[in-house]
């Protein structure tokens, strides 16, 4: 049996994603800058498909650009905007538990002479916005903070964080990828300078994602050699991914009532059979506060890629935390974040659900899980 | 990098050899810690200066319990002085091969070895 409950990794490709994008992987291979009637109508195909994200998530088309994911968009943002306002400041302020792409633009920041704070998040994960407005400075150009964690689910109150940083004079972005579709994005009504986001998080196609850009703030280019995207960011426009974007980001909102109950109803189903059936279980993060399709759950006394590695065998997908930990070794920062004691940083497990996943598959996972646990903690030498 | 285990690696990591509690061993040891995210606690036995029986307990991931289980298997039977000169080489070789990000597993299980050992010669020398 194979069970994915692996989605905020990636997702899987929605076939009738996959059907839109088709013509341009095969006979409309044209390239949307040139000039012949091959090219042109492959522009109206890219422009269509702005103009497509532009109605679903709240803002003018022109301010949206297609890069090759949300890692893209995030480093063009950090660093594209640092550099281009030094009239400003040199001084960024980014949030605890962002996405490495975020965190280490950040850093590479500081070793050209730039000023980084990071903002700490309370034991639920959200933004200590107290402690955010004393770090905002006359010269803080900028602030990130995601608004779903992609560890915990948590959603941050964005609007209100928006506010406080436009009003202590700062630019805002936020790495919005993990809140579609459990959330409902309006950009301009959230206040956000910057956004980014990647179209394979909701079973789009990998490989492109989007930055939005407020053009009314400078930001400089960091692939150049071209003028596609108003030289915002050079290359030949990768129609295929981008058509697919729009069309699953479409999708996904289209079908968002009927996919985010389902994944709600089976999340909580599958939190209520894991807390009564398995011993010395904790959920990492606020329930209240985190998308319906995450669950970060510590298992005590046994180690976290043990546990994944004994439910792979049993064809079932999760993480420990974050996906890129397993290649660095190093322990969650999100969970320290929220709380979690050194002892207990490496013995978590990320369940994230999708429109795909069935109750079967659950109940599945469940027994698994139980013998995974069993087995591991007969042998374990922490003692209770 | 990957992260693709031998057959052999998620053998031992599926049913390890020597897994569990021993009662009176002649000596104990602990390596590793919960924060570093691997801990090996081994027991040993030891008869005519020779490794009689050894076990371990592990919280730790799949090739640490492999690198354990093998190490184990192979030092049974050997002299002192020949597992305490055993090489965490020779469990990557005998597991076929480990993932650059692991190889630190069979240096843990070859430290708690010497470990174990070297506790056994101290309470020894201390009688």
């Amino acid at each position: 049996m194979k069970i994915y409950l692996d989605n905020a990794a990636t997702t899987r490709l929605d076939p009738r994603v996959l059907a839109d994008m088709k013509p341009y992987l095969t006979s409309e291979y044209g390239n949307a800058s040139s000039i012949h009637y091959m090219g042109q109508k492959n522009n109206l195909v890219l422009e269509a498909a702005r103009e497509k994200v532009s109605k679903i998530l709240g803002a003018p088309a022109r301010n949206f650009i297609f890069t090759s994911g949300a890692s893209e968009a995030n480093n063009l943002i950090i660093k594209g905007v640092m550099l281009a306002n030094t009239d400003k400041g040199k001084h960024l302020i980014v949030s605890a538990i962002e996405h490495p792409c975020v965190l280490q633009s950040a850093r590479q920041l500081i070793k050209l002479g730039f000023e980084l704070d990071i903002a700490p998040v309370n034991s639920d994960g959200l933004i200590d916005l107290i402690a955010l407005e004393k770090m905002i400075r006359p010269d803080t150009v900028l602030v990130s903070v995601m608004l779903v964690n992609n560890e915990i689910g948590t959603i941050q109150d964005i609007k209100s964080i928006a506010k406080l940083v436009h009003d202590k004079g700062a630019y805002f972005h936020s790495d919005i990828v993990q809140a579609i579709p459990y959330l409902n994005i309006n950009i301009e009504d959230l206040g956000l300078d910057f956004a980014s986001l990647s179209a394979h998080k909701f079973h789009g196609p990998k490989g492109v994602g989007l930055a939005y850009l407020n053009y009314k703030i400078k930001v400089e280019p960091l692939i150049i050699g071209g003028e596609q995207e108003n030289g915002f960011r050079a290359g030949t426009y990768n129609i295929a991914g981008i058509v697919g974007l729009a069309s699953a980001l479409e999708l996904a909102y289209q079908e968002r009532d009927k996919s985010v109950n389902q994944v709600r109803e089976l999340r909580d189903y599958f939190w209520s059979r894991i807390k009564t059936e398995i011993p010395e279980v904790h959920l990492n993060g606020s329930l209240e506060y985190r998308t319906p399709n995450n669950l970060n759950i510590l298992f005590s006394r046994i180690e976290g890629e043990a546990i994944l590695m004994d439910l792979s065998m049993k064809g079932i997908c999760v993480s420990t935390g974050s996906a890129c930990s397993a290649h660095n070794l190093k322990t969650s920062y999100v969970l320290q974040a929220v709380g979690l004691t050194l002892d207990n940083l490496n013995s978590n497990i990320r369940f994230t659900l999708g429109k795909f996943n069935e109750k079967r598959e659950l109940d599945y996972t469940v027994e698994a899980l139980k013998k995974t646990i069993r087995r591991l903690r007969k042998f374990t030498p922490i003692k209770k | 990098m990957s992260l693709n285990y031998t057959k052999k690696t998620v053998e031992h990591f599926l049913h390890p050899k020597n897994i569990g509690e021993m009662k009176n061993p002649d000596a104990t040891a602990d390596v590793g810690s919960m924060v570093c995210g691997d801990q090996l606690s081994f027991s040993l036995k030891v008869k005519d200066g020779k490794v009689k029986d050894i076990k371990f307990l592990s919280f730790g991931c799949a090739s640490n319990i492999a690198t354990a289980s093998i190490m184990t298997e192979r030092v049974k039977g050997m002299t002192l002085e020949e597992a305490k000169n055993f090489k965490w080489q020779e469990i990557v070789d005998e597991l076929g091969g480990l993932p650059k990000q692991k190889i630190h597993c069979s240096i843990l299980a070859s430290e708690g070895l010497k470990k174990v050992i070297d506790a056994y010669e101290e309470k020894q020398s201390e009688k």
